[in-house]
C-alpha cells in the first residue's frame, strides 16, 4: 500500500512538474482545451437558459373555451362551476358584451364595430390551467371542445411545440459539438505526451530494463492527461462565467421589457463538476492512446 | 538459478544467434561468459535477463519459465537482476544519484529510504560525492561505476553485465572488476559476458565459452583461450 501510495504521489509530482517545466506550452495546450470546452459548456448553458425561459412563458398559456351563440347566461353559469370542478387554475368568464368592448378599444376597429348590426361576440371562459405542460392543454382543450354548448376552444400550444423541438434540436448540435470537440481534446493530449515520451524515450527504455512496469511508465502521463484536462475545464468554467456575467445584465434588461423576471444563469454545481469530469477523463484517454501506442511499438517482437 | 535448455534464438531478420544452448549457473556463482563479438553472449544475457524470448528451448530464472511468462510478469523477473550495459545507459538530463534512485522508484521505496539506499551506493562504488554532478562530468570508468551502482542499489541476487570493460582503459576496468569481484564475495551471483579473457586468470571463474551461437564444453575450448 505504501509503496503504491508513493509510486502514486511520485506521478502526480511528477505531472505537476512537467506541466511547470515548459510554461508557454502548458498556457497554450491549456488555452486550446479550455476553449474547446468552453464552446460545448456554453452551448448546454444556452439551452439551459433557453428551456428555463420556456417553461416561465409556457406557465401562462391559455386555453380560449368560446360558448355557442345560443347558449344562455345561465348555462354559461353552470358550465363556469363545471369548469371550476374540473380544472384547477384561473377561470375568468368574458361576457360577449366586455368582448366587444375590448374590440372597440383595439385601434381601428372602433368604426367597424359601430356598424355591426349585433354583437356577434360570443361568451367566453379564458382559462389558464396551473399544469400548463403541452400534453396536459392539448388533452384539456380536447375534453372541453366535448362538452355541450361549446363552440370552439383555441389552444395556442404550435410555438410550444416548435420551440422544444428547436431545443432537441439544440441539444442534439450540442451533443454533435462537444463530440467533435472531445475528439480534438483526446488529439491535443495525444500529441502533447507523444512529444514528451519521444523526449523522454531513453529513460522508458532504461526504466523498462530494469524492471519498470507499464503502469509505472504510464502512470505519470496518464495524471498529466488528467491534469491537463481539469486545468483546462477550469479555464472552460471562467470563460462561460465570465460571459454569462458579461450578458446577464442586458438579459434581464430585455426580459423586463417582456414583464417577466428571467435572470440568466450560469453553470450549476452539478454541470461544473462534469465538465472538469470530462475534461479529466478525454485528457486521461488521450494520454492512455499515446502511452499505449509507444509502448507496443517498443515492445521486442 | 539460472537454467538454459536447448534454448534457440533466431531475431526476425532470420539470424540465428543460439543454437541449442543448454547450462545452468548456481546461486553464488561467478560466471563468465566469453567468446568472439558476435558469438552470442549479449542474446544470452538478454534471454536471462527476459529483454527476449527464446524461438524454442526453455530459460529458467529462480524456477520460473521465462517463456511461459506472461507478458505482465516480465518485470517482476528482470528485478531479480542488477544489469550493467555495455554503453551504461546512463540518463545524461539526471543528476549521478537521480540515476540511482529511478530502480528504487520503480519498487515504490519511499524518498527517505530511497535517498539513504542510493547514497550507500554510491559510496560502495567512491562516487558519494560526485552525487549531484551530471554522468557526462564522469570519465569513462566513472560511468561504468555508476551504472553499477544503480544495478545493485536494489540488492538483486544476480549482477549481470554485458561487456562492462569494453570501453575501459585498464587501470578502470581493473576497478570495476574489482567491484564485481567485491559483490560475488558478499554472495551475489555474478555473471559477465566479456570478451576480454585477461580476467578469467585474476578471477579464476567458472567461463562458459561461446562460439557459433553454441556454448562448448571446457575442454572444447580453442586453444589459447581461458
Amino acid at each position: 500500500m505504501n509503496a503504491w501510495l508513493t509510486q502514486h504521489l511520485s506521478a502526480l509530482q511528477g505531472a505537476w512538474q512537467r506541466l511547470a517545466a515548459s510554461p508557454l506550452n502548458t498556457v497554450l495546450s491549456l488555452l486550446v482545451i479550455g476553449i474547446a470546452l468552453t464552446l460545448p459548456a456554453a452551448g448546454v448553458v444556452v439551452l439551459d437558459n433557453l428551456r428555463q425561459a420556456a417553461a416561465g412563458v409556457a406557465s401562462t398559456q391559455q386555453i380560449s373555451v368560446f360558448l355557442s351563440p345560443e347558449a344562455s347566461r345561465k348555462e354559461a353559469t353552470e358550465m363556469e362551476s363545471r369548469l371550476r370542478q374540473e380544472v384547477s387554475g384561473s377561470i375568468v368568464f368574458v361576457p360577449r358584451e366586455d368582448a366587444l368592448k375590448r374590440l372597440q378599444g383595439t385601434a381601428g376597429m372602433a368604426e367597424l364595430v359601430a356598424s355591426l348590426p349585433r354583437n356577434p361576440l360570443p361568451d367566453a371562459f379564458i382559462v389558464e390551467p396551473r399544469n400548463a405542460a403541452p400534453e396536459q392543454l392539448e388533452a384539456l382543450a380536447k375534453t372541453l371542445s366535448a362538452w355541450p354548448k361549446v363552440a370552439h376552444v383555441q389552444l395556442d400550444s404550435a410555438w410550444i411545440k416548435r420551440f422544444d423541438a428547436f431545443l432537441r434540436l439544440g441539444r442534439l448540435a450540442v451533443l454533435l459539438l462537444a463530440a467533435a470537440f472531445a475528439a480534438a481534446l483526446v488529439a491535443v493530449t495525444f500529441n502533447t505526451i507523444r512529444l514528451q515520451i519521444l523526449a523522454q524515450a531513453d529513460e522508458i527504455e532504461v526504466a523498462k530494463l530494469i524492471g519498470a512496469t507499464d503502469g509505472f511508465i504510464r502512470r505519470p502521463y496518464y495524471y498529466f492527461g488528467a491534469l491537463q484536462g481539469i486545468l483546462g475545464g477550469l479555464i472552460a468554467m471562467l470563460l462561460v462565467s465570465a460571459a454569462v456575467a458579461v450578458l446577464s445584465g442586458p438579459v434581464s434588461q430585455l426580459a423586463s421589457l417582456y414583464a417577466t423576471a428571467f435572470r440568466l444563469h450560469g453553470l450549476g454545481l452539478d454541470h461544473s463538476l462534469l465538465l472538469l469530469g470530462v475534461g479529466a477523463l478525454l485528457g486521461w484517454l488521450g494520454a492512455q492512446l499515446s502511452v499505449g501506442l509507444y509502448l507496443r511499438q517498443i515492445e521486442p517482437k | 538459478m539460472i537454467s538454459f535448455s536447448a534454448v534457440h534464438k533466431r531475431y526476425p531478420t532470420g539470424y540465428e544467434a543460439l543454437r541449442g544452448v543448454s547450462f545452468d549457473i548456481e546461486a553464488g556463482e561467478l560466471v563468465f561468459i566469453t567468446g568472439h563479438s558476435g558469438a552470442g553472449k549479449t542474446t544470452l544475457c538478454k534471454l536471462a535477463a527476459a529483454i527476449e524470448r527464446p524461438t524454442s528451448g526453455s530459460v529458467v530464472v529462480n524456477g520460473q519459465n521465462l517463456a511461459a511468462l506472461r507478458k505482465s510478469a516480465i518485470p517482476y523477473v528482470r528485478r531479480n537482476f542488477g544489469l550493467v550495459f555495455q554503453d551504461q545507459k546512463l540518463l545524461f538530463d539526471r543528476t549521478v544519484l537521480d540515476n540511482v534512485l529511478l530502480p528504487l522508484a520503480i519498487v515504490g521505496l519511499s524518498p527517505k529510504e530511497a535517498g539513504k539506499r542510493a547514497r550507500a551506493a554510491l559510496d560502495k562504488v567512491g562516487l558519494l560525492e560526485r552525487e549531484k554532478a551530471n554522468p557526462i562530468a564522469l570519465s569513462g570508468g566513472e560511468q561504468q561505476r555508476l551504472a553499477i551502482a544503480r544495478a545493485v542499489v536494489n540488492r538483486p541476487a544476480i549482477l549481470l553485465a554485458d561487456e562492462p570493460t569494453a570501453n575501459l582503459d585498464t587501470d578502470s576496468a581493473g576497478e570495476v572488476m574489482e567491484l564485481f569481484k567485491a559483490f560475488h564475495q558478499v554472495g551475489v551471483t555474478v555473471i559477465l559476458a566479456t570478451h576480454d579473457t585477461q580476467w578469467v586468470r585474476h578471477l579464476n571463474p567458472r567461463v562458459l565459452w561461446v562460439e557459433h551461437g553454441q556454448v562448448r564444453a571446457p575442454g572444447e575450448r580453442p586453444e589459447g583461450q581461458a
